[in-house]
């Protein structure tokens, strides 16, 4: 049930956009291919059925996108001076962490947030062990990186997806 | 004045794309090459967007969209294709 | 309502630097690794901005630039780990400057 309203507010709110109209005959066209989609490819795919919705999880669904835009904007300056230094400072290795996250889309939203902030691209998950290719390593054990890569985003994406 | 910045950033766009297509042809490997064209692809969207905003057009943005997604498709597949031959 | 023209234009300015610093980044890189890391991700905060410019010059597109942002927040990031684990499956050699592949490491213990 949760996943079906989730699902549908989002897709609506993509309709909205796409459309950027507020006629009543487009509202409905768009609910009733919302309520197809949904009712197509939710019922095998519940990817939202995790996701939490208490107050402190709604106000964590605010926040991480500026934190997100932060690690991205900040890393994006970092991997700027890399390549702009003649001498190409760079200490690249594949390194393993592990996530406490169990629900698939948390993890996504983890692997994901770690391939768009520069300097760390996700290669490989497997199990709780997501393998990932570090353009600066400055540890390669596991608890180093996965102290300095996954807490950062691990913090609020467990408490919205548990 | 808006125009004269949007075509000096058209033609920052345009050299990175230049630039980029050098990897492309360059290569050395396939995944190189692919790796050139998602790059292509992204400056490509940004350069369709300034050509709706220099004629005026917001229709062109819905260009960008679609070419977005097959671009995307498109990159799924050929790693899939060099991963296990389809 | 000229201002925002060109307060977008040199935000698009900005993004159109990050872009060229992607390819940039693309052409310098050792490896395909290091090239995906370089490229894919500047170019995606390139982007954004970009878009972010042409929709502070023109507000009534925002929706429709909202939507190509979101796009490729989500698509961008797939594909480059796609690439990326092709590019492990089928073997492409990291740079010499490597300090460590544990992702090989691991596959050999479990073959072993």
């Amino acid at each position: 049930m949760k996943n079906w309203v989730v699902s549908m507010i989002l897709l609506f709110g993509l309709w909205l956009l796409l459309s950027a109209d507020l006629a009543v005959p487009i509202l409905i066209a768009g609910f009733i291919v919302v309520f197809l989609i949904v009712l197509l490819f939710s019922v095998r795919n519940p990817v939202f059925r995790d996701i939490k919705l208490g107050p402190k999880a709604l106000a964590y669904i605010i926040i991480y996108p500026v934190v997100f835009l932060k690690a991205l904007v900040m890393a994006n300056f970092d991997v700027a001076r890399r390549v702009l230094s003649p001498s190409l400072p760079i200490r690249p290795a594949i390194v393993e962490v592990r996530t406490i996250l169990h629900s698939p889309i948390g993890r996504l939203m983890l692997a994901n947030s770690i391939t768009l902030t520069p300097g760390t691209l996700t290669v490989e998950i497997q199990g709780d062990s997501l393998f990932i290719h570090w353009i600066d390593a400055s540890a390669t054990d596991i608890n180093g990186a996965t102290e300095s890569i996954v807490r950062g985003f691990e913090k609020y994406l467990e408490v919205i997806y548990g | 004045m808006g125009n004269a910045l949007f075509s000096i950033a058209a033609g920052i766009a345009l050299i990175a794309l230049v630039t980029a297509a050098y990897r492309f042809f360059r290569g050395p490997g396939a995944v190189d090459r692919v790796i050139a064209y998602d790059v292509l692809t992204i400056i490509s969207i940004s350069l369709i967007a300034v050509i709706s905003y220099l004629a005026r057009r917001v229709i062109y943005l819905d260009v960008a969209i679609v070419y977005g997604l097959l671009s995307f498709l498109g990159v799924i597949i050929v790693a899939k294709y060099l991963e296990r031959g389809l | 309502m000229q201002i925002a023209h060109i307060i977008g234009g040199i935000v698009s300015i900005v993004g159109s630097l990050f872009l060229l610093l992607g390819a940039l980044g693309i052409v310098r890189m050792p490896d395909a690794y290091n090239r995906i890391q370089a490229g894919t991700k500047a170019t995606t905060l390139g982007t954004l901005l970009f878009l972010a410019g042409i929709g502070i010059a023109e507000p009534g597109w925002l929706p429709k630039l909202a939507v190509l942002i979101l796009f490729i927040l989500f698509t961008n990031p797939v594909s480059s780990h796609v690439l990326a684990r092709a590019a492990h499956h089928i073997g492409i050699a990291l740079t010499s400057r490597t300090v460590a592949d544990k992702l090989r490491e691991h596959e050999e213990a479990a073959r072993d």
